[in-house]
């Protein structure tokens, strides 16, 4: 790859929020002042240190940064290999990366006069994040959630609605994460006024992708920090788990100019990566396209008809993916490869086992990854995976999977 | 100059308002559909906009979404589309088409290719919700090089610094969208609507058409009356949810284009 390729990627995306021939601006002319706005709003708090001031501080006292680089011994000795880390991200407040951007988003629209927060989510992560701000802002909070998610994550639902959050279970489409977002974007359109849209990954329209990944960013700098304090250097292999993908695009943008640094999204493999179309492996198994706001990897048939992904994972369960991993895929910076749900499960279990850390079934896919390669790798390769969320959420799922009756478990 | 530039000649000659229609291509099914849309110029249409069925219809209302999913249930694609006005132009030459949808089929099909499969077909325009003009490139301009009009979306969002940008490249006529919302949602007050589209034709020779939020044949009247001509959609494609005859669809839109062309 040309040097100044390098040089250039963490400038990204350009004035109309490309990167590449991805990104962009493709929303109805009525969210079109909206987000110009919003976009302003942004270059504005970005260079404002009160901005940052105010992010560090709830970062610090309210969700419990920075979150440990925490080496994970015993995995490592099964696995024979590669030193693996773990950034633990399930440790902070609501139990997962979700928070960081959330509290961004919520600053901005409180400098904005924006009194109601609206925002879709898919495992109930985004959703139970932006319901926590939202009750310590004092702010009016609905939630739009897919209906079959609703039935699957009930406990989310439940937690969104102790936090004052008015939860709105989606029927149009399939009613699932995709069809939540369709229906955010109708509300956003109805109720321009007052109403902020709080994106939960690094997808939509311009400025969302770089903004949202600007406010996971945390997660890569804590992490290159803490890598250099323990080793004495950077980590070989980045390894994060991709839906929208903001995790995955928070641990790696800090690290896009290092050209030393491997780096590998995990998408979900589902039932397998092929045309049976039962996964969410946008950038494996998708082609280009437009949808939300922005040019990706979706998937979709031959008619540009978007189809559903399928996925153990409520989180990872998305047809497109952020427009920077599209880049960053064609440009070759970032690797993507996949797992299955079998492969991801087999990692959740060994990660109970060997580390006494639950973990949410979406980095059980990154785990699954390291998993893969660690073994064939020397023992001072520094494998650096986000631990992005923590599992309470997902253990009707896995006793599902595993075959295991709750109400019998002795 | 397009058949949708003859309409407003035309009509102007004849001292009428334009009356809009919107279908969604497909919707229940392609030859129903069809028949729909053939019969729609004898019921008053000056101006036929076909839906081109989308799986995610982020500006549209619960009527239009549905449609959208009956007319991909019974195998509608964007090729058939183009088939569909193929064999409508058939037996009219002259009544103008407007695909409206979503941008995604047609960049999935290429641009190119499409822009030269719409003109043998017999497009006259193109409504592309999610194409602003701040991608103006995708499009727009390739649209307009291929000789169709490309008809922009004003809203009530849309203040006078941004108009002129709106304005810039769009041909045929500006479409006002009368609320903020989606379609078949809130109602069309023409009280709110005059000013908006006198602020517009202040700006530009261009007809202003508006669209959404207009459902019966009085509120066509009264919006085409502050305007050069009203949409109606959902309200029509409700009709057809309901499983009525074509001939009672047609009837029914006979009334609304009466009610507009009395403005």
């Amino acid at each position: 790859m040309a040097n100044d390729l390098f040089n250039s990627l963490m400038n990204a995306p350009d004035e109309n929020g490309r990167f590449g021939i991805f990104g962009g601006r493709f929303v109805s002319e009525t969210l079109m002042p909206l987000i110009l706005e919003l976009e302003a709003e942004y270059e504005h708090a970005k260079t404002d240190e009160s901005f940052w001031a105010e992010m560090d501080d709830l970062w610090k006292h309210y969700v419990g940064r920075p979150s440990p680089l925490y080496f994970a011994d015993r995995l490592t000795a099964r696995l024979g290999g590669a030193k693996v880390y773990m950034k633990r991200d399930e440790l902070n407040h609501t139990g997962a990366h979700k928070i960081n951007n959330v509290l961004g988003q919520l600053l901005l629209a409180r400098r904005m006069g924006k009194t109601r927060i609206i925002a879709e989510t898919g495992a109930g992560q985004h959703g139970v994040a932006t319901a926590t701000v939202c009750a310590k802002f004092g702010l009016k909070c609905v939630v739009y959630m897919g209906a079959h998610d609703v039935k699957r994550q009930a406990p989310n639902v439940f937690r969104m609605k102790l936090l004052g959050a008015e939860v709105i279970p989606v029927t149009s489409g399939r009613g699932t994460l995709k069809d939540a977002m369709n229906d955010a974007m109708r509300d956003w359109v109805t109720n321009v006024r007052d109403t902020f849209y709080c994106i939960g990954t690094v997808a939509g329209p311009h400025p969302y992708p770089a903004m949202v990944r600007d406010f996971q960013s945390i997660i890569g700098k804590e992490a290159r920090e803490q890598m250099l304090e323990r080793e004495g250097r950077l980590p070989d292999t980045l390894v994060a788990c991709i839906g929208g993908g903001s995790n995955a695009m928070g641990l790696f943008h800090p690290f896009l100019n290092d050209s030393e640094v491997e780096i590998v999204g995990v998408e979900a493999g589902g039932k397998g990566v092929d045309d049976r179309m039962q996964h969410c492996a946008s950038l494996s198994g998708g082609r280009p396209g437009v949808l939300h706001g922005n040019r990706t990897y979706l998937l979709q048939d031959d008619d540009g008809q978007i189809l559903e992904g399928f996925s153990i994972s409520a989180g990872l369960d998305y047809p497109g993916i952020g427009p920077e991993h599209a880049w960053l895929h064609d440009t070759g910076r970032a690797k993507y490869v996949y797992v299955t749900d079998d492969e991801a499960l087999a990692a959740f279990q060994m990660c109970c086992e060997t580390e006494g850390i639950i973990p949410a079934l979406e980095p059980s896919h990154a785990l699954a990854h390291v998993m893969k390669i660690a073994p064939d790798l020397p023992a001072d390769h520094l494998i650096c995976m986000n631990l992005c969320g923590r599992g309470d959420k997902d253990i009707f799922t896995v006793a599902r999977a595993l075959g295991v009756e709750m109400g019998t478990v002795a | 100059m397009t058949r949708i530039d003859d309409t407003f000649t035309r009509l102007k000659a004849e001292g009428k308002k334009a009356f809009v229609a919107y279908v969604m291509a497909g919707d229940p099914d392609y030859e129903t559909s069809l028949e729909i849309v053939k019969g729609l110029p004898a019921a008053g249409v000056d101006i036929i906009e076909l839906g081109v069925p989308f799986t995610d219809p982020m500006a549209d209302g619960p009527t239009i979404q549905l449609a959208g999913q009956r007319a991909l249930d019974g195998g509608q694609t964007l090729e058939k589309t183009l088939a569909m006005i193929a064999a409508f132009r058939e037996g009219d030459a002259t009544t103008p088409i407007v695909l409206m949808g979503y941008y995604n089929p047609i960049y999935n099909r290429g641009v190119a290719r499409f822009l030269k499969d719409a003109v043998l077909a017999g497009v006259d325009g193109l409504i592309v919700v999610d194409l602003p003009p701040e991608e103006d490139a995708e499009l727009c301009i390739p649209a307009q090089a291929a000789g169709l009009n490309f008809i922009r979306l004003a809203t009530p969002t849309t203040d006078d610094k941004r108009l002129p940008k709106v304005l810039q490249n769009t041909s045929g006529f500006v479409y006002y969208v009368s609320i903020t919302g989606i379609t078949g949602s809130a109602a069309a007050e023409a009280g709110d609507v005059g000013p908006e589209v006198a602020r517009i034709k202040a700006m530009t020779d261009l007809p202003v058409i508006v669209g959404f939020g207009i459902r019966t044949p009085e509120a066509a009247e009264a919006i085409a009356a502050v305007a050069d001509g009203a949409v109606v959609g959902s309200a029509i494609v409700g009709q057809i949810a309901e499983g009525r005859a074509v001939d009672e669809i047609h009837a029914f839109v006979k009334r609304l284009a009466e009610g507009a062309h009395r403005a």
